[in-house]
């Protein structure tokens, strides 16, 4: 199916199912551990054994030799596979270092070895046995340091402009100019990446942790040099993923090449410190912001800068994109520079770009605000715009950003602020409450999947879309149900198989949209089958209640599948309706945090998220999806960081001791709020992205809301309590 | 982790011998932090013994009027007891700032006493660490050192003992009993029980090869209110960035020591005749002679109006 008019009236509007409270349908599953993650086949006719990694020790070199004797003698060891005994290993493009590193090291705790053997003891203890020796090469470590050396990164749309910023920003009567940083940030997902592979012959099936199968399977081909017809791939079940799970990391290699060594099935997962050095994380950055304004509190100029590091070929942290449409202007640049760093790969993670940028163009808004003497939320409504301001002809498909704020204020009781910072005092506690604005893009995804009526009338859906603890299972079953006039428990949804139509995955907040999408348009030609096999007008059929009717005619679904059942498959895709108009998702966070007057520290007392996101598909699922993002944002704000090793090259804070996450006590008051709101623009769905949306700028409004509470601008985040105490009111 | 064998130890005599004779053999307790360390070979012992079955679970109240903690009382155990909450309050207050209620459940009085630093690059086998292999250079020292050590640091080493109990400990002048291969008992102070890094950061505390704790006895009750505050950049299941145990008489005089400023639990008895006069007069004396890095000196203020906010808190 091709979406290139806007979504009219379809019977998803019915909305019996879809955008109802559903508990999620896995959630049986997942309590009474029957919901299989990818390191808990135990299939014991697999006879699998075990893998376990060795990572480099330093962060850029050549092993000068390695001696994995010991190793392969140790009890119970099946296999050593090194570089230079897995044969030649191509790259996936989605990777920028090499999975398996050797003779060259690209970074720490790279790859270079898999010791398999009987039991997962003997593996890591004979792993802890291969002795390396490297000659160090210097590396670049420090973003700071390389920022003059960065360059315009070659793809990407690095630079942006319109109108004439400097002048503009100059001859403004109030201005902003300062610079931010964001650190280094790990995913930090409960399952680690997790792999059991399995030859036969020439064929290679994988129980994988992974978002993007189809991804998935193309690296794989690539990287081992295969058919991807020999691939197979399945992941019905991830415990998180953030974005590290989106490309092939080195537990699916490792496994694959260990088992193959062994001759037997190998299940690998990566060490928790592997989580750090050895996958992808989130890059820091160096943001540069300038906003120029009349008294009036319009923005005349805007610009941002961004600066980040990868490895070679790698790519920058794109944060400078929300600042493109967010805001009005008429005179604006933004512009994103890439320094070569020696430390493990950048990547996507949770709400790439839109995340760091708004965590500081959000401090700049507030800033900005002060300076003005105009409420911050107020100065966001000025700013409001109903196109994209670098291409004013381009409309919003649908853009409530001023009702998120103002409904936001309103409920909060933001009137209730006291504007001047430090005035409020409850207790031993120093008050304060800050907002922020929520942006995130949404993009579309061409998405596939086929359905089966059986003959007991029951749909079952089959995608290779994936569920990464976001709720998938409910929201397909709640499509389908309302395709096909059912009740949920009618439908079964079968998740994460390459051997099922390849979806859109889950990424980029597209997955719920566009993978429903998928289902509706398979479900549309179900319909039309079902009807023509019972000889009726599908133009005036309606399915309600198990049964298809048209005039005074109903026959069961069940009676019409027959023996044989009936099934359709299909994919949707996007035409330039998708372009027609520019598709964003918005929101506002209203936070209200309090610090220790004496020991300063920091914590969160409430939490208030308001987002205009398209059709929410089902209520519950999209609050957990904000509500945990809005968690990760506390861990942005207060606690995340990587701290790097600017010596030695590397994430030290490599475990769950040292890189810290939000735990339940950090977490009081959460209030999620939805506008009522559909896009036809999006899909027939007429739904949007909201896991992603629901972290954009909450940090920021944190960080405002300690200001507002002491009086001290933090613009380096994490926002800890070093940074502040020295400037807090004296004591005794 | 490498392979081991394990046996059952029947008496503390008897396991402190299997511990004296071989070099390769440790004591396992609740296990909740060596076989971590295990794990990632930072201990690589090749016998473990061990002695949860020596009924060294009790709390008796001694003759003196104090109480004598089993060294295999659980720190949930010792927490919750009545006598500790009421007369000790110090201490159950530490022991429940500690770690997450499953650790706890498992973890003994002796274990905590006994748990090793969380500097990070002690847990980096990749890196050099006195502590982990003596002599091969400290790399905090130069690097990341926000959780690490201010006071009685040394150029070996710089890191912390994390311990929240062991502070509350110090405060209250408890005493650890030991028996060593030979039967010959021990009390020795908790003043003395850990030691500072010097040249040697990888010897921790005072006792020797073999010698097992079998005890850790409290003097009688320390009148006043007993308070302890331990601050992190979390709220719970984080190791102290500053912990401060203080026992505050109306009048003002009292006991204080520091968690996370130094190898050992710390406390300069001279400052604490200061406490009347406020923090910052006792942290002069208290944390004379620190030696920050750039990342921790924040620790000093933190310290000082750590306490501050305590003594504020227990006027009148
Ligand atoms: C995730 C995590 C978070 C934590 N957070 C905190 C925290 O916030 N605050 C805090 O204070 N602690 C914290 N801890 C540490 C915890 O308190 C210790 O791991 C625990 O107290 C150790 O006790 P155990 O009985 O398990 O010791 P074990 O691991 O069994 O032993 C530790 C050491 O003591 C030796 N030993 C044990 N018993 C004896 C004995 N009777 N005589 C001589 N030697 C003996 C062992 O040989 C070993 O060297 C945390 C631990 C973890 C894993
Ligand atoms: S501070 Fe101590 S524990 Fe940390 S690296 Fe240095 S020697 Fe090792």
């Amino acid at each position: 199916m091709r979406f290139d008019t806007p979504a009219t009236n379809n019977p998803i509007d019915q909305m019996k199912v879809v955008g109802q409270a559903i508990t999620r349908i896995d959630g049986p599953r997942k309590v009474t551990g029957t919901a299989t993650y990818a390191y808990e086949w135990h299939d014991a006719s697999l006879k699998a054994a075990y893998g376990y990694p060795v990572g480099a020790a330093i962060a850029k070199g050549r092993i000068s030799s390695m001696d994995v004797q010991a190793a392969r003698q140790a009890p119970g060891v099946l296999a050593v596979v090194t570089a230079e005994s897995a044969g030649k290993l191509g790259k996936g493009s989605l990777n920028t270092a090499t999975l398996m590193g050797g003779p060259e090291i690209q970074h720490y705790h790279q790859a270079i070895a898999v010791v398999v053997a009987e039991t997962f003891e003997q593996a890591r203890s004979a792993a802890q046995l291969i002795k390396v020796d490297y000659v160090e090469a210097p590396g670049a470590f420090d973003l700071a340091a390389e920022m003059e050396n960065a360059v315009k990164p070659e793809s990407g749309d690095p630079d942006s402009a319109a109108g004439d910023f400097g002048p503009a920003f100059e001859a403004a009567a109030v201005k902003l100019d300062e610079r931010y940083t964001t650190p280094d940030q790990s995913h930090a997902m409960m399952e680690p990446h997790a792999s059991l592979a399995v030859w036969n012959g020439d064929e290679l099936t994988l129980w994988t942790s992974n978002q993007m199968i189809a991804w998935n399977r193309a690296q794989i081909a690539a990287t081992l040099g295969m058919e991807e017809d020999k691939i197979h791939i399945m992941s019905p079940f991830i415990g998180g993923g953030f974005g590290s799970k989106l490309f092939l990391r080195s537990d699916a290699l490792l496994a694959a090449l260990g088992a193959k060594a062994a001759g037997r099935p190998v299940k690998l997962a990566l060490p928790r410190p592997f989580l750090m050095n050895n996958t992808t994380h989130r890059p820091a950055t160096i943001q540069r912001i300038r906003i120029g304004a009349g008294q009036d509190g319009r923005i005349t100029a805007i610009g941002h800068e961004s600066w980040s590091g990868d490895l070679p070929g790698g790519g920058p942290e794109a944060a400078v994109m929300q600042t493109r449409l967010l805001y009005a202007g008429q005179h604006r640049m933004t512009a994103m520079r890439l320094a070569t760093l020696d430390l493990p790969e950048g990547n996507a993670m949770r709400a790439p770009g839109e995340a760091p940028g708004l965590m500081a163009l959000e401090i700049a808004m507030d800033e900005m605000a002060e300076k003005l003497g105009i409420d911050p939320v107020e100065f966001r409504i000025i700013n409001d715009t109903q196109v994209d301001p670098e291409k004013p002809e381009k409309q919003f498909s649908h853009r409530q950003f001023v009702e998120c704020l103002r409904l936001g204020a309103e409920r909060f009781g933001w009137e209730r602020r006291n504007p001047t910072p430090g005035s409020v005092r409850d207790g031993r506690w120093l008050v304060g409450m800050g907002v922020a604005s929520a942006f995130r893009n949404n993009l579309v995804m061409k998405s596939g999947a086929r359905v089966r009526l059986d003959r007991e009338g029951v749909v079952t859906v089959e995608t290779d879309m994936t569920d990464i603890g976001t709720g998938t299972y409910t929201i397909i079953a709640q499509t389908a149900a309302e395709m096909m006039g059912l009740t949920v428990d009618k439908v079964a949804v079968n998740l994460g198989d390459t051997r099922f139509p390849v979806s859109a995955g889950s990424g980029g907040q597209w997955g719920a949209n566009s993978s429903t999408a998928g289902v509706y348009a398979a479900c549309v030609a179900l319909r039309e089958k079902i009807a023509q096999k019972l000889g009726f007008n599908s133009t005036d059929v309606t399915f309600a209640d198990g049964e298809i009717r048209s005039g005074n005619r109903a026959i069961s679904l069940a009676q019409a599948a027959g023996d044989d059942g009936i099934t359709a498959e299909d994919t949707i895709e996007y035409g330039d309706v998708s372009e027609e108009k520019q598709q964003s998702t918005f929101g506002a966070h209203f936070v209200e945090v309090g610090i220790d007057a004496y020991t300063a520290e920091i914590r969160v007392r409430r939490m208030l998220g308001v987002a205009a996101a398209g059709r929410i598909l089902n209520p519950i699922t999209a609050r957990s999806q904000m509500i945990g993002a809005m968690t990760m944002g506390v861990g942005g704000a207060f606690m995340e960081e990587l701290a790097v090793d600017k010596r030695r090259g590397f994430f030290v804070n490599h475990d769950l001791a040292g890189y810290e996450v939000p735990v339940h006590a950090d977490i009081h008051d959460q209030e999620v709020i939805f506008l009522d709101e559909t896009d036809p623009y999006s899909s027939p769905m007429k739904a949007k992205g909201v896991g992603e949306l629901g972290l954009c700028g909450v940090a920021a409004a944190l960080a405002n809301a300690v200001h507002n509470a002491t009086g001290v601008r933090v613009r380096n985040y994490p926002v800890t309590l070093d940074k502040i105490i020295r400037d807090l009111p004296r004591i005794g | 982790m490498r392979q081991f064998t394990y046996e059952r130890a029947t008496s503390a005599a008897s396991a402190a011998a299997a511990v004296a004779d071989n070099g390769n053999a440790k004591f396992i307790a609740g296990g909740t932090n060596l076989l971590d360390l295990m794990k990632l070979e930072i201990e690589t012992p090749t016998h473990l013994i061990d002695v949860n079955g020596l009924g060294l679970d009790k709390i008796e109240a001694t003759e003196k009027g104090g109480l004598k903690i089993g060294a295999l009382v659980r720190n949930t155990d010792l927490a919750a007891d009545e006598r500790v909450r009421r007369d000790y309050g110090v201490l159950t207050r530490a022991l429940v700032a500690g770690a997450s209620g499953q650790l706890r459940n498992k973890a003994t009085t002796a274990g905590n006493l006994l748990q090793r630093t969380r500097c990070p690059y002690f847990y980096d086998t990749n890196q050099p660490c006195n502590k982990r292999q003596p002599g091969s250079g400290c790399s905090a020292i130069g690097g990341v050192t926000r959780q690490l050590g201010i006071v009685g640091v040394s150029d070996q080493c710089i890191a912390t003992h994390p311990s929240d109990m062991a502070v509350a400990m110090r405060a209250l002048d408890a005493t650890v009993e030991t028996v060593k291969s030979d039967g010959v008992t021990r009390s020795i102070p908790i003043a003395d029980f850990h030691r500072l890094p010097g040249d040697t950061p990888h010897i921790e505390t005072a006792l020797d090869q073999g010698e097992i704790i079998t005890a850790v006895t409290l003097p009688p009750p320390v009148a006043g209110r007993h308070v302890y505050r331990k601050v992190r950049d979390r709220a719970s299941y984080a190791f102290a960035l500053v912990s401060v145990a203080a026992i505050v008489r109306p009048d003002g005089t009292g006991r204080v020591a520091l968690g996370g400023v130094a190898h050992k639990p710390w406390r300069v008895e001279a400052a604490e005749a200061d406490m009347p006069n406020g923090a910052a007069t006792v942290m002069r004396k208290l944390l004379d002679g620190a030696r920050t890095t750039e990342e921790n000196e924040f620790k000093v203020t933190l310290a000082e109006r750590t306490l501050a906010g305590i003594l504020e808190e227990t006027k009148g």
